[in-house]
C-alpha cells in the first residue's frame, strides 16, 4: 500500500452511487437523430468537413481539428448529415453553438479501419496524432485535448503518470462501471499512455476506497506491470487534479503551474479506455459511458451512449417522470450544471445525467445572512476563506478578492454545501471572477486607447509644426523675393522656388523613414502577440483568453500588412513618377476597379458594424464581441486602404 | 419544470443557521441548571425576561426595516443573544436592568449595525457593559451560592424571586454578597492561603470557588458539546484558556499577598468558561481564520487576566471581548491561511498586480 497524503477540508456528502450500479453497462437503440457539437473540448472548435446532405459512415470524420489545441469530431453512427447549425449545447450558460445533425440510417455501418496491435513499436508522434484524430479530449469533465497533455515537450520530462479513477462526485458511477467491466482495456490504455510518455518511473492509479469491486477488477491486470493502484479514503473533492496529485505524491502544483511542470501527467481513467479503443481498435471517440440516475428516473444505470444522443432520449428510455424532477443536471450534484433544454446532446465530457426528485434536491432556499461561522473555511480544499471572499464579492472589492486568492478557487462547491445560511457562494465567486477578468480587459483596452490618442495628438502636432515651418520658409522666401525685386527678379524667383523645393524635399525622406519605422514596430508587435498566444496555449489558458489573444494577433498582422503596403506604395511613386504616361494609361479601368473596391470595403465595414451592434445589443459573450470588434477594425483598415489607393490613382 | 437554470452545487448539507443557533441554546442548559441549582431562580427569570424582550424588539426593528419578520426571527439569533445576556446578569437583578440591557444588545449593538452578520461587536457583551457602567450597584451584587447559605435559609422560591425582580423588595436578607473574584480582589494584604481559609467562597468550594466552579463546569460541558458538533473550532477557546492559565501561573507569585490568584481560580471563576465557549466563539464579531482565532483568543485571555489582576473590575470577559472585537478585522488582514499552490501566506491588504 503506497503512502497517501490528506488534503485539507473536504466534505462527505451522501454517495448515492449504488442506485446506478445494480445493472451492467447497458446499450440503447440508436436514436433517430444525433446532434454532434463541433466544440466538445477546450481549445479551437473543430471545423465541419461534411456538407448537409452528405452520407456518412460510423466513425467517419465529420469535422477537422484546427490549430494545436483542438481535436477532430466523428459521426457516431452511419446516416445523413441533415443540418449544420447552431443548437443548444451542454454549457453552464445554456448557450447555443455549432452542431452537426446526423439522421441515422439505423445500419450503424462502420467506416473501414485498421488498428495498431503492436503499439510498443509505434512512435509516440504517430500515436499522438492518432489520439488527436480520434477526437480524444479529457473525459473527466474539462475536455482538454489529451494529445496536447501527453506532449509536454522535451524540457518537461515526465516521471509520474497519474490515472484519475477517483470519481469523487456523488451519484456518478461511469468510471466505476467502466473499470468493473473493461479493466483489461483500461489497463492497456494506461500502457499506451506510458509508452507515449517514455515509460515514466511511477504510474499511479488513484481510486477512492468506496469502489472495492473496481479495485478488485483492476488488480489482476496490473500485476507485474509496474502500475501502482492506490486507494485512499473517500472524500469530496479528492478527484480534482490538484487534490489527487497531492493525495498521491504529497506535492502541490504551484500557483499557475500545470502538472507537467513538476513532471506529472494526470489522465482520467475513462480517457485511457478511449485511447485504447482509438489506437488498438481504430475506433474514434463516438460513445462514452454515462450514468443516468436520480429518483425522477425509473431506471438508474450506466449506458454506452453515442455522442450526440439527446438528454431527452436518454431520459425517456429510463422512465423519466417529468413532474417529479426538480432539475436535470449534466455532471454530478456538486459541479454539474443544470440543463435548460431537453434537446441538449451528450458530449465527450458528459459523465452523468442526473434527474433528482424534489425530495433529493429541493428548490434552493432563500439565503440568510452570513454569520461567518467558518464551516466553509473548514470545508475548503484550497485553504481559502470563503466567508471573506463572499464578503468582498458582495462589496465588489477586487483587490481584496485577489489578495484572498479568489482565482485559486476550484469551484468544487464544498463551501456552498456546508453553508448553514444557504448562500450560493460558488456563484458569487464565478461572478466575481468574471467581473475581475472583464475589468482587466477594459484596463488593457483603455491603455491601448490612450496610447492611440496620444499618438494621434503627437501626429497632429507634428503636422502642425511642419506646416508652420513651411509657412515660415515661404514667408522668408517671399520677403527675400520682395526685397530683391528691384534688382535681379528672375534669379531671385528661381532661388525662392529652390528654397521652397528644399523645404518640401526634406519631408519625403522623413515620411519614408517614418513608414519604415512603422513597419518595424508593427512587425515587433506581431511577434509579441504571437509569443503571448503561444505561451497562453502552452500554459493551458482558458479558451476565452486564447481567442482574445488570437484576435489580437490577427489585428497586429493586419496592421503589419497595412504598414508594409503603405511603405511599398510610398516607395513606388518615386519610380513611377519618371514614367507618368504608363501610370496614366491604365487609369479608366483601374479607377473603376478601385472605386468598386472602395464601395465593397465600405459595405463590409457597415456589415461588420451591424454585426457588432447586434451582438452588443443582444448581450453576446465578451469573447464574441472582441472577435467582432477585431473584425470591424480589420474591415475599417481595408476600407481606408482602398480609399487611399483610389485617391492616389485618381491624382 | 425540470429544465431550468440552477447554480451548482445542487446538493446541500442538512445544516442551517436556525439549527446552529438552536444547538447553542441547548448547550447553555448545563450552565443554566448549575446556575439555578447554586443561585436560585434568578437566572431563569433573567433568561425568560431577556428572551421576550429580545424577540419583541427584534420583531419591531425588522418590521421598521420592512423585512420578513418570520424569516429573520426564525434564525434564533436574537434568542441566543438574550439567553447569553440573561445568563451573564446577576440572578434576581431588577427587571429593568434585564430589559435595558437586552434592548441595547438587540436594537443598538445588532440591528442598528445591519442585523445578524453585520454587528462588529458581540451584542450580548455590549448590553452587559452598558449595564455594568450605568448601573454598577445591581450589577455587582450576586446571590450567595447554595453551599454558603446559613442553616435553615434557602434561596427564595420562584414566586418570591419574581417579586424581588419586579418590586425590588426582598423578604429575606443575607442571600446576596460579592462574587469570588470581587472578594479576592478586595482581600488586600492577605496571602492566598489566608483568603482561602477565611473566605467561605473559597473555603466552601470543592476545587475552585463555591457555586461558580459548577457554573463554569456547566459552560465547559456545553462548549464541548458545540465543539463536538463542529459549531466552531478549538482555536479560540483553547487559546484564551491557555493564555489565561499561563498568565495566572506566571504571576502566581507563590501565593503571596500580591498574587492575583491561581490558574484554577481564574479558569473556574467568573465568566471564564462562558467567555471561552459562548462569547468569543461568536463568529460574527471574531477573527475568521484558525490562526486569527488563536491570536484573537489569546488576546482575550491576556486582557481578561490583566484587567482582573490590575484593573478596576473584578471580572473582565466582556471588556476583553469588546476590545478584541475591535482588533478582529486587523487580525484578519494578516492571518490569511496559505492557499494551495502558494509558497507563502498573503496579506489581505495586498493590492492586485498591474
Amino acid at each position: 500500500m503506497s503512502k497517501t497524503w490528506v488534503t485539507p477540508g473536504g466534505i462527505h456528502p451522501p454517495e448515492n452511487k449504488h442506485q446506478s450500479l445494480s445493472k451492467p453497462i447497458g446499450k440503447l437503440p440508436i436514436p433517430e437523430k444525433l446532434v454532434v457539437p463541433l466544440s466538445q473540448h477546450i481549445g479551437a472548435p473543430s471545423i465541419a468537413c461534411v456538407k448537409v446532405g452528405d452520407t456518412v459512415l460510423k466513425g467517419q470524420k465529420i469535422a477537422d481539428s484546427t490549430g494545436s489545441v483542438s481535436v477532430a469530431t466523428h459521426a457516431p453512427t452511419s446516416g445523413t448529415v441533415t443540418a449544420i447549425e447552431s443548437r443548444p449545447v451542454a454549457h453552464s450558460s445554456g448557450m447555443n453553438a455549432s452542431c452537426i445533425e446526423i439522421t441515422s440510417d439505423q445500419q450503424d455501418q462502420w467506416i473501414s479501419r485498421q488498428g495498431i496491435e503492436d503499439f510498443e513499436h509505434t512512435s509516440s508522434s504517430v500515436l499522438l496524432s492518432i489520439i488527436t484524430e480520434a477526437g480524444i479530449a479529457g473525459m473527466g469533465g474539462a475536455g482538454f485535448p489529451t494529445a496536447v497533455k501527453l506532449n509536454p515537450g522535451f524540457q518537461r520530462p515526465i516521471d509520474t503518470l497519474i490515472i484519475n479513477a477517483t470519481e469523487c462526485e456523488p451519484y456518478i458511477t461511469a468510471d466505476d462501471a467502466l473499470i468493473r467491466e473493461r479493466a483489461a482495456e483500461v489497463v492497456e490504455g494506461i500502457r499506451i499512455l506510458s509508452h507515449i510518455l517514455g515509460n515514466p518511473s511511477d504510474i499511479l492509479i488513484g481510486i477512492e476506497d468506496n469502489k472495492p469491486e473496481a479495485i478488485e477488477a483492476l488488480k489482476p491486470f496490473i500485476r507485474d506491470t509496474g502500475i501502482n493502484l492506490v486507494s485512499f479514503p473517500t472524500k469530496y473533492p479528492s478527484g480534482g487534479e490538484k487534490q489527487l496529485i497531492y493525495i498521491l505524491t504529497g506535492k502541490e502544483l504551484s500557483n499557475g503551474a500545470i502538472p507537467a511542470d513538476i513532471g506529472m501527467v494526470c489522465v482520467n481513467i475513462g480517457t485511457t479506455y478511449a485511447i485504447k479503443r482509438a489506437v488498438v481498435d481504430a475506433e474514434p471517440l463516438i460513445s462514452r459511458v454515462t450514468t443516468v440516475t436520480g429518483e425522477a428516473c425509473g431506471v438508474n444505470r450506466n449506458y454506452d451512449v453515442l455522442i450526440g444522443t439527446s438528454v431527452d432520449y436518454l431520459l425517456e428510455q429510463n422512465k423519466f417522470d417529468h413532474k417529479a424532477c426538480s432539475r436535470v443536471i449534466m455532471g454530478g450534484p456538486m459541479m454539474g450544471f443544470s440543463l435548460t433544454s431537453k434537446d441538449i446532446p451528450v458530449v465527450k465530457t458528459s459523465n452523468c445525467i442526473l434527474a433528482p426528485s424534489f425530495a433529493e434536491m429541493p428548490a434552493e432556499q432563500p439565503a440568510q445572512p452570513c454569520i461567518r461561522c467558518g464551516m466553509c473555511a473548514e470545508a475548503c480544499p484550497a485553504s481559502l476563506l470563503p466567508q471573506q471572499l463572499f464578503w468582498y464579492a458582495q462589496a465588489e472589492d477586487h483587490d481584496r478578492l485577489q489578495a484572498h486568492n479568489l482565482f485559486d478557487c476550484i469551484e468544487c462547491g464544498a463551501c456552498s454545501y456546508v453553508c448553514p445560511s444557504n448562500i450560493p457562494l460558488v456563484q458569487y465567486y464565478r461572478n466575481s471572477k468574471g467581473e475581475i477578468r472583464q475589468a482587466q480587459q477594459e484596463k488593457i483596452k483603455a491603455a491601448q486607447a490612450r496610447e492611440r490618442f496620444e499618438f494621434h495628438k503627437q501626429r497632429i502636432e507634428q503636422a502642425e509644426q511642419e506646416k508652420e515651418a513651411k509657412r515660415a520658409a515661404r514667408r522668408e522666401a517671399a520677403k527675400q523675393a520682395k526685397a530683391s525685386t528691384t534688382s535681379d527678379s528672375t534669379a531671385d524667383i528661381v532661388a525662392a522656388a529652390q528654397a521652397r523645393m528644399a523645404t518640401k524635399k526634406n519631408s519625403p525622406e522623413q515620411e519614408r523613414a517614418k513608414l519604415e519605422r512603422a513597419v518595424t514596430s508593427a512587425e515587433m508587435r506581431v511577434q509579441k502577440a504571437q509569443d503571448k498566444l503561444d505561451s497562453a496555449v502552452a500554459s493551458n489558458e482558458t479558451e476565452e483568453k486564447i481567442n482574445i489573444l488570437s484576435a489580437a494577433l490577427r489585428g497586429a498582422q493586419q496592421k503589419f500588412d497595412l504598414a508594409k503596403t503603405r511603405l511599398a506604395e510610398y516607395s513606388q511613386p518615386e519610380t513611377t513618377e519618371q514614367e507618368p504616361t504608363a501610370a496614366k494609361e491604365v487609369t479608366p479601368e483601374e479607377l473603376a476597379k478601385l472605386e468598386r473596391a472602395v464601395t465593397s470595403a465600405e459595405m463590409r465595414v457597415q456589415k461588420a458594424q451591424d454585426k457588432l451592434d447586434s451582438a452588443v445589443a443582444s448581450n453576446d459573450t465578451e469573447e464574441r464581441i472582441n472577435i467582432l470588434s477585431a473584425a470591424l477594425r480589420g474591415a475599417e483598415q481595408k476600407f481606408e486602404m482602398a480609399k487611399t489607393r483610389l485617391a492616389e490613382h485618381a491624382n | 419544470m425540470a429544465f431550468k437554470q440552477i447554480t451548482s452545487p445542487h446538493a446541500h448539507a442538512a445544516q442551517n443557521t436556525a439549527r446552529v443557533m438552536q444547538l447553542v441554546l441547548w448547550s447553555t442548559i448545563p450552565a443554566l441548571i448549575a446556575l439555578t441549582w447554586h443561585f436560585g431562580w434568578g437566572s431563569l427569570i433573567n433568561v425568560v425576561l431577556a428572551t421576550v424582550t429580545a424577540v419583541a424588539s427584534e420583531a419591531l426593528i425588522i418590521k421598521l426595516r420592512k423585512r420578513s419578520i418570520s424569516f429573520y426571527l426564525g434564525d434564533y439569533s436574537a434568542v441566543v443573544t438574550a439567553v447569553l445576556l440573561g445568563l451573564a446578569l446577576p440572578p434576581l437583578c431588577p427587571w429593568w436592568v434585564v430589559i435595558t440591557g437586552t434592548l441595547f444588545s438587540i436594537v443598538v449593538a445588532k440591528q442598528l449595525f445591519g442585523g445578524l452578520g453585520y454587528n462588529p461587536f458581540n451584542p450580548a457583551m455590549v448590553g452587559y457593559i452598558i449595564l455594568l457602567i450605568s448601573f454598577p450597584v445591581p450589577m455587582t451584587i450576586w446571590v450567595t451560592p447554595l453551599a454558603l447559605l446559613p442553616e435553615g435559609v434557602a434561596h427564595p422560591d420562584f414566586l418570591t424571586s419574581l417579586n424581588i425582580v419586579f418590586t425590588g423588595i426582598s423578604p429575606v436578607d443575607g442571600v446576596t454578597g460579592a462574587t469570588p473574584l470581587d472578594s479576592f480582589k478586595h482581600s488586600m494584604g492577605l496571602t492566598v492561603d489566608q483568603i482561602y481559609q477565611q473566605n467561605p467562597l473559597f473555603s466552601g468550594a470543592t476545587f475552585a470557588t463555591a457555586g461558580w466552579e459548577w457554573v463554569n463546569i456547566g459552560f465547559l460541558a456545553g462548549g464541548l458539546i458545540m465543539l463536538k458538533s463542529r459549531l466552531f473550532t478549538w482555536h479560540g477557546p483553547v487559546a484564551m484558556l491557555v493564555t489565561l492559565a499561563l498568565m495566572s501561573a506566571i504571576f502566581w507569585d507563590a501565593g503571596s499577598s500580591q498574587s492575583p490568584g491561581s490558574p484554577i481560580m481564574h479558569l473556574f471563576s467568573g465568566a471564564s468558561m462562558m467567555g471561552a465557549f459562548f462569547i468569543l466563539t461568536d463568529p460574527v464579531s471574531s477573527a475568521v481564520s484558525n490562526r486569527g482565532r488563536l491570536i484573537y483568543g489569546a488576546l482575550i485571555g491576556f486582557l481578561v487576566y490583566i484587567i482582573r489582576a490590575w484593573g478596576n473590575y473584578p471580572d473582565a470577559v466582556a471588556f476583553a471581548v469588546l476590545l478584541a472585537n475591535f482588533t478582529a478585522p486587523f487580525i484578519d488582514n494578516y492571518t490569511l491561511p496559505r492557499t494551495y499552490g502558494h509558497q507563502d501566506r498573503r496579506k489581505a491588504t495586498e493590492k492586485a498586480e498591474d
